[in-house]
């Protein structure tokens, strides 16, 4: 799950780390309101997830609360690469004079975090990364230990950090990876971490990933998803517990298991077809969730055609069958549909489908080029 | 002959008396797996499966009392590292965890707690193991596959199933067939396999089923080309995934360029490595 700035920065305060006065406006009113609490320049930032904000002219400066209210309302009227500008953070502007990098994510091959920093950080670290490697230092975290002060100190010494910034850059890299580590992150990155002209350190951009799996103990920040970015067939997917991404093909599938869901999305090409989506109903589906897939996949009017392919194992296939069965009745689908059933109760699954006027297949590769003629109307 | 379980093998259920727990348990049971013992907190001095199978508190009492030296955990997600510990210090040598959506930060945890100690773990988020003919440890159906010797590993779970029954269908055998899981940190990877497997006389032939995200292919591709004398089959799942996208298996994500499916492939063709344009030509490529 995708954090905004506002938010990230927020969460980063929290953890000791120093960050621009500033608040988070929904209307170009309550911009100049906060604008003209600030004082002075205040930058405007949409408050989109997606990176690139800054060259979409979606980040700006404003000299008054009365340029804020202009901008806020241009910005807020915006769309970003698709997506909508709903808020707008207001900051109070500062002078920069170093931006620094500091980004903590997970390394799977070390099966560690790894807290990487640059003395060249800003909008263009990726082509840092790209062009000079060497200019980005990597420190693994013990998951055990935590990061230990040396650590700090010697990322400090690294990237020539003035002595005077040793005190708070050490703050800053401990509250980083307490954040980190208490909210289940999976990336908390600052970029930049400016030193200013009067000398100050602050964190002016937060970015924050954190663990699905882990929402579980964090029912706070589970509550700060944010739906626009999902697609409304997604947000319904994840109500039932199904992991579903539309594609843009005409084939709908359905399948258990992720691996085998991609493979059946690979094969259908593989035989000269475009799947619509990639749906995973996971282990032991029982026939409510079955049926919700159906009629997430049967709602995009694309589909010309369905294929299910199951194989049981945890989960059983006539469980799958019965799911279809009350998915049918409900949509009534017209759109042809080829179904494999193999594995746990197959054969009990067939019977049950037997007068419901689907194709079936017995192999995988049968089922692909089946469901390929289908779609193409064969 | 086999790698990890075989007929010496004595198992304990961690979480046996939920519903997935119970259940498979009864088909582990049939299959001729030999279930010790059961573990839930609260449940110690019940019996299971017509009364055959004593339930204990803790990982450690059913260990003393049964002698087990392998555990499957079927407990909840947000109490599975716990799971994991318990049995590490109860003495498991070898602990499989199927249980899905562990946090990533629990298991690095885990995996750097336990590599101080010798204990293997298969999974999270993983279908378990087969030596048919003999025990399965896990949610592997047991009647797709038959003895053999084609040891299989595998990053998926229902598209492992559906190799092994390709591999049946025309009467191929399978050694042991390992589902290792698909999470970003797991216990086991490709390369523990593929040495088990080279090491195995009883297997002849192994199959490595991979899927797009992290480079565990491409470093067992590196390990296949100087040290397996014994041929390798691949298929590599995810080959037309968007970039970008999720696919449902955290391990399942491409990063930046890396994980791709088409650089898997090519780093395992360069090794002499055989991959299958889709699962059912498996069996033919294996010859």
């Amino acid at each position: 799950m995708k954090l905004h700035e506002y938010q990230s920065k927020l969460i980063f305060s929290r953890y000791g780390v120093p960050i621009p006065k500033g608040r988070v406006a929904t209307t170009a009113a309550e911009a100049r309101a906060i604008a003209n609490e600030l004082g002075g320049r205040v930058v405007i930032k949409s408050q989109v997830l997606v990176g690139g904000r800054g060259k979409a002219g979606g980040i700006r400066l404003a000299k008054d609360p009365h340029e804020a209210e202009e901008i806020a309302t241009q910005i807020l009227g915006m769309e970003i690469k698709g997506l909508p500008v709903r808020k707008v953070l207001v900051d109070e502007a500062a002078s920069i004079s170093q931006e620094i990098y500091l980004g903590i994510t997970n390394d799977r091959a070390a099966r560690k975090p790894v807290m990487m920093v640059s003395a060249e950080g800003g909008v263009e670290i990726e082509e840092v990364a790209r062009k000079s490697p060497e200019k980005i230092i990597r420190v693994h975290i013990d998951p055990l230990l935590g990061l230990r002060d040396y650590q700090a100190r010697d990322i400090a010494v690294m990237i020539d950090l003035p002595r005077e910034h040793w005190k708070t850059f050490n703050q800053v890299a401990h509250g980083l990876w307490r954040a980190y580590l208490e909210c289940d992150a999976t990336l908390a990155e600052i970029n930049p971490l400016v030193i200013t002209t009067d000398n100050r350190m602050l964190a002016l951009d937060g970015k924050m990933l954190l663990d699905d799996n882990a929402l579980f103990r964090h029912a706070d920040l589970a509550e700060l998803r944010d739906l626009d970015i999902e697609a409304p067939a997604e947000i319904e997917a994840r109500k039932y517990g199904l992991s579903f991404i539309k594609l843009d093909g005409n084939i709908g599938c359905m399948v258990n298991g992720a691996g085998l869901a991609m493979t059946t999305m690979d094969i259908i090409k593989l035989f000269g077809g475009e799947p619509a989506n990639f749906l995973d109903i996971g282990g032991g589906a029982g026939a409510e969730k079955v049926a919700a897939a159906l009629r997430l996949i049967l709602s995009d009017p694309n589909v010309k055609a369905v294929l299910f392919n199951v194989f049981g194992g945890i989960t059983r296939c006539d469980e799958v069958a019965r799911g279809i069965l009350v998915a049918m009745q409900d949509v009534k689908p017209n759109v042809p549909m080829v179904i494999r059933l193999v594995g746990t109760n197959a054969q009990e699954g067939r019977q049950l489908l037997a007068n419901a006027n689907m194709i079936t297949a017995e192999t995988l590769a049968d089922a692909a080029q089946k469901a390929v003629a289908a779609a193409k109307g064969a | 002959m086999s790698i990890l379980i075989n007929k010496q093998t004595r198992l304990v259920v961690q979480g046996i008396t939920g519903n997935e727990g119970i259940f498979h348990t009864q088909q582990m049971v049939a299959y001729g797996t030999n279930v010790v013992a059961g573990v839930t907190p609260g449940k110690g001095g019940e019996w299971v499966v017509e009364e055959k199978i004593p339930v204990f508190d803790s990982v450690k009492m059913a260990v003393e009392a049964t002698g087990a030296n392998t555990s499957v955990i079927f407990v909840p997600a947000r109490f599975s590292a716990d799971a994991i510990y318990e049995a590490a210090d109860a003495g498991i040598s070898l602990i499989v965890c199927i249980t899905e959506g562990v946090p990533v930060l629990d298991m690095m945890r885990v995996r750097n707690y336990l590599d101080q100690k010798k204990v293997r773990l298969l999974g999270p988020n993983c279908p378990g193991l087969i030596t048919p003919g003999e025990c399965k440890v896990g949610i592997i159906p047991g009647n797709i596959a038959i003895p053999g010797s084609v040891g299989v590993v595998s990053r998926s779970g229902t598209l492992t199933y559906e190799v092994v029954y390709a591999l049946k269908l025309l009467n191929k055998g399978v050694s042991t067939c390992v589902g290792i899981g698909g999470d970003p940190i797991n216990g086991t990877n490709f390369i523990d396999c593929l040495s088990m497997f080279e090491a195995d006389p009883s297997t002849e032939k192994v199959v490595m089923i991979g899927e797009i995200g992290g480079s565990d292919e491409e470093k067992a591709a590196e390990y296949i080309g100087k040290h397996m004398t014994k041929p390798v089959v691949s298929f590599i799942a995810g080959q037309t995934a968007p970039p970008g996208k999720r696919m449902g298996h955290a391990g399942a994500i491409i990063e930046g360029g890396s994980g791709l499916a088409a650089d898997k492939v090519k780093a395992l063709e360069a090794v002499g490595v055989r991959v299958a344009a889709h699962p059912e030509q498996i069996p033919s490529l294996l010859g």
